[in-house]
């Protein structure tokens, strides 16, 4: 195992993850409830308290190039169980972005479903199960994942082959090339937001005025 | 009148940040300083002698010393004076310490503020009076609420010292918490066995009068002198009659009821004697179990008690006894634990807390010793342990450590392999905190030598499968998820102030914490006393603490109790509210703001008029700030001495 240097310490990356989650991360006294819990805690690398530790040591690498912070399913219920009233599943959200602004994908096939279904509704302006799969199966080339399942699943008539469209499509699709812009220029997300917030607070004095 | 003025260095503590030079040089322009100095240190001997000399040498008649908070050394300086000749009320203190120098780092603003508190307190001075205590004969008797083991070690050393001490306990025996323990820690000794002797001793002391099943109802009166009314529950046996033979309890046909002294392992019957070892040792009826009192038709008991002890008509009594100092030592419960849904919430019979698995293991207990499983009666054996349930939890509202739970679940592991040999335990852990003599040694014994499994790590959930409880937990250390076949689970359940403590500690007029533990009068150097004379601390009600430390504590608040109550005569504190019967017109307002009942109404020539009752007035000045006349007024602290200090200050 490589010797981390302590005094290397990224106190920007902690910085960033707490302003982006809304936690603090110091809180954690990393009792372990977190990876008690976790349903998916088989198949991560680290354990959910390992990456709340590396977040602390400002271990910026190790934390977004991990595993575990794409296979977390947001289930919640290391947040649910932490004594300490840390969203823990919210600080994995805030690495999972991180690590897509900084095109780290330790597992390339939890972005390609990421990707599927935000095209999916951007199309539909609502998610499409088939089309999803279908665009799945073309962003990853596994053509015959989950296919054996087909023959159970269609006849029930929960998946329909032909997507439900909604109204107002556009306003859904403006929303999710905003999403994606911001991925690509931090810098640009970042003053829309602050420009958000001006306006949330400007209606807010209007209002009680 | 002549005024001196000392600035104290205090090292570098103020000199640091404050000019203290200056600030003296200032305070020889205020109105009537005769004198102004700065100096090292203004609180150590020679520091006091150069007070002294100044007096003597500038004929000063009052003193202001610029130094520290009044909460440590206002006393010092006062017994200063009065070596002086002055009157110890002659002095003022202002805090430039705390108050400046410890809060920012601008030496002209701080020297500037400084300058302005001396100010203040040169002009509160001028108008200060001699003021005399007077003196007020002392009950020697002491009071001790509660029981367990603090409070018998408080009412043994009082009573041992010669004092009467009466002993109110609200459960039908004494003993409290220890009394249910099998072992104690680090020594793994019976607790019965140490505690049953001294719980005797209280019984046989001629000292000591005890009230079991009672609780204090009220109180009043002041330090030397309260008045405590006790509340004696009835307990449907006549007490006087009853020889604790025990034959009612074997007869009693509701075999129901929940047994508090075991902590609801197994049920027991309406009418109790709590365990062998009980003192008192009589019975007791618990009404909401009983036939008698639930149908009308029953009276087993009363048909065979030999002494015809069994009173269905009793009713509560209350006993006034006056005291001159009281000892709180009630203690804590365990908090509620079925918060926690993932162990459960109690919906799993073999799912226990600690002080339940002590009653399975002590001998006296309802299973006789056996460690047996609630559901099935079976021995368990893979057994186990949850530390910190509802300890260290922000989430539940108890961020505190217990304190104690690290050491009995090292102890009942030890206690779960003597009593199963071909047991096997797993403790999970957050931090093992073992900081007492001889504690580490002990939680290293029992991984090492009784083998047992510590996990460092929490539990995500506990569920049942077939016969067995499955428990999932993590394992930090190894970063992984384990589980565990369980038989039995333990919860090390985390500690609270006892229910109903704040309750009275309103009656005691103490303050207490956000989670109703105790505050003591200073959390180092006044562990046992309150902020209110003659009310101690002993034990688990001010801060959750070991069987040792509680010892500990009752002795120490047993000593500070008979300090008090060696003396025969008290000096009572002359900063009291008194009235300027000219100028009250009996509008009774301050009788009603009045939190210690100090004030009484009187007929002056037919008129109605305040009248404060000196020994009962703890000087708080609510009644100053209230009448609307302007005609209550407090020594030391009256409207004109504080205007002169808001004047002082608002000059401009």
């Amino acid at each position: 195992m490589e010797t981390v240097l302590l005094n290397g310490r990224d106190d920007a990356f902690i910085r960033a993850v707490e302003e982006s989650s809304g936690q603090v991360v110091s809180r954690c006294y990393q009792c372990g409830n977190c990876t008690a819990g976790c349903p998916m805690s088989f198949a991560y690398d680290y354990s959910v308290s390992q990456v709340m530790r590396l977040i602390q040591a400002g271990q910026k690498d190790a934390v977004l190039s991990s595993k575990a912070i794409w296979l977390c399913a947001a289930c919640n219920t290391c947040s649910q169980r932490c004594p300490n009233e840390i969203n823990v599943a919210g600080v994995m959200d805030a690495c999972r972005q991180m690590a897509r602004r900084e095109k780290k994908f330790a597992v390339r096939a939890m972005r390609a479903f990421v990707d599927a279904f935000l095209d999916s509704v951007k199309f539909n302006g609502r998610s499409h199960e088939v089309g999803i799969m279908a665009l799945y199966m073309l962003y990853t080339g596994r053509v015959w994942t989950d296919v054996e399942l087909a023959p159970k699943v269609l006849p029930k008539g929960k998946m329909p082959l032909l997507p439900h469209r909604i109204k107002g499509r556009s306003e859904v699709a403006a929303i999710i090339d905003r999403y994606k812009q911001g991925l690509s220029d931090p810098e640009l997300a970042r003053a829309r937001l602050a420009k958000d917030a001006g306006e949330e607070s400007g209606k807010g004095k209007e209002a009680v005025s | 009148m002549r005024i001196g003025v000392f600035i104290c260095h205090c090292g570098s503590n103020i000199a640091g940040t404050v000019d203290c030079a200056a600030v003296a040089s200032k305070a020889r322009a205020y109105p009537d300083v005769a004198y102004s100095t700065d100096i090292m240190y203004a609180c150590a001997e020679p520091g006091q002698d150069a007070i002294i000399a100044a007096i003597k040498e500038h004929l000063l008649t009052g003193v202001v010393v610029a130094s520290c908070t009044p909460r440590m050394h206002e006393p010092t300086f006062r017994k200063t004076v009065e070596r002086a000749g002055l009157n110890r009320y002659m002095f003022e203190m202002a805090n430039i310490r705390e108050h400046v120098s410890w809060i920012g780092k601008d030496i002209e603003a701080n020297t500037n503020k400084a300058a302005e508190l001396v100010r203040m307190a040169v002009s509160k001075l001028r108008l200060n009076r001699e003021l005399k205590p007077k003196s007020f004969p002392v009950t020697k008797r002491l009071l001790v609420v509660g029981g367990g083991v603090a409070g018998i070690q408080a009412a043994l050393d009082a009573a041992d010292a010669g004092l009467e001490v009466i002993m109110v306990e609200k459960q039908p025996t004494i003993g409290g918490k220890m009394a249910k323990l099998d072992k104690t820690f680090p020594t793994v000794d019976c607790s019965s066995c140490i505690l049953g002797p001294r719980m005797v001793d209280v019984a046989q002391h001629p000292n000591i009068t005890l009230y079991a099943y009672s609780e204090v109802d009220s109180i009043s009166g002041y330090v030397g002198n309260f008045d405590v009314k006790i509340r004696k529950k009835a307990s449907y046996v006549d007490w006087s009659k009853c020889t604790g033979c025990g034959l009612c309890t074997e007869k009693c046909p509701s075999k129901k009821s929940y047994d508090r002294f075991n902590e609801g392992v197994g049920p027991t019957t309406a009418i109790i004697i709590p365990f062998p070892q009980a003192i008192p040792k009589k019975a007791s009826i618990e009404r909401e179990y009983c036939r008698q009192f639930n149908t009308g038709k029953c009276g087993v008991c009363a048909k065979v008690c030999p002494t015809g002890a069994i009173d269905y008509g009793m009713q509560d009594e209350f006993i006034d006894a006056k005291v001159g100092g009281i000892v709180a030592a009630t203690g804590y419960d365990l908090m509620d634990w079925t918060v926690y849904q993932e162990y459960g919430g109690g919906r799993y019979p073999d799912v226990v807390t600690s002080l339940q698995y002590e009653r399975m293991l002590s001998a006296s207990g309802p299973t006789g010793g056996h460690i047996k499983r609630p559901s099935d009666g079976e021995e368990p054996k893979d057994v186990v342990f949850i530390q910190c349930v509802g300890s260290r939890d922000v989430s539940v509202g108890r961020p505190y450590c217990s304190g104690f739970c690290c050491m009995y679940t090292a102890k009942q592991a030890i206690l779960t392999k003597d009593h199963i040999p071909d047991s096997r335990s797993y403790v999970f852990y957050m931090d093992i905190r073992s900081p007492g003599k001889g504690y580490d040694e002990f939680t290293r014994r029992v991984q090492e030598e009784y083998q047992a499994r510590y996990i460092r790590g929490r539990v995500s959930m506990v569920y049942p499968k077939g016969k067995k409880l499955i428990v999932r937990g993590a394992d930090t250390l190894m970063g992984a998820q384990v589980e565990i076949e369980a038989d039995l689970v333990v919860l090390a359940v985390g500690a609270e102030a006892a229910e109903g403590a704040p309750h009275l500690a309103e009656k005691l007029r103490i303050s207490y914490d956000s989670y109703g533990f105790f505050m003591e009068g200073h959390p180092k150097l006044r562990p046992v006393e309150t902020n209110t004379a003659g009310v101690f601390l002993a034990g688990a009600c001010q801060g959750l603490k070991d069987i040792p430390s509680s010892v500990a504590q009752g002795s120490a608040a047993a000593a500070k109790a008979l300090a008090l109550l060696s003396r025969d005569m008290l000096d009572s504190d002359p900063q009291i509210a008194s009235v300027n019967l000219n100028r009250c017109v009996g509008c009774r307002k301050c009788i009603e703001v009045c939190p210690f009942k100090a004030i009484q109404e009187i007929d002056l020539r037919g008129q109605p008029k305040a009248e404060v009752i000196e020994t009962v007035c703890q000087g708080c000045g609510l009644c100053n700030a209230t009448c609307p006349q302007g005609a209550i007024q407090l020594s030391h602290f009256t409207d004109n001495q504080l205007l002169a200090e808001v004047e002082a200050l608002c000059r401009f």
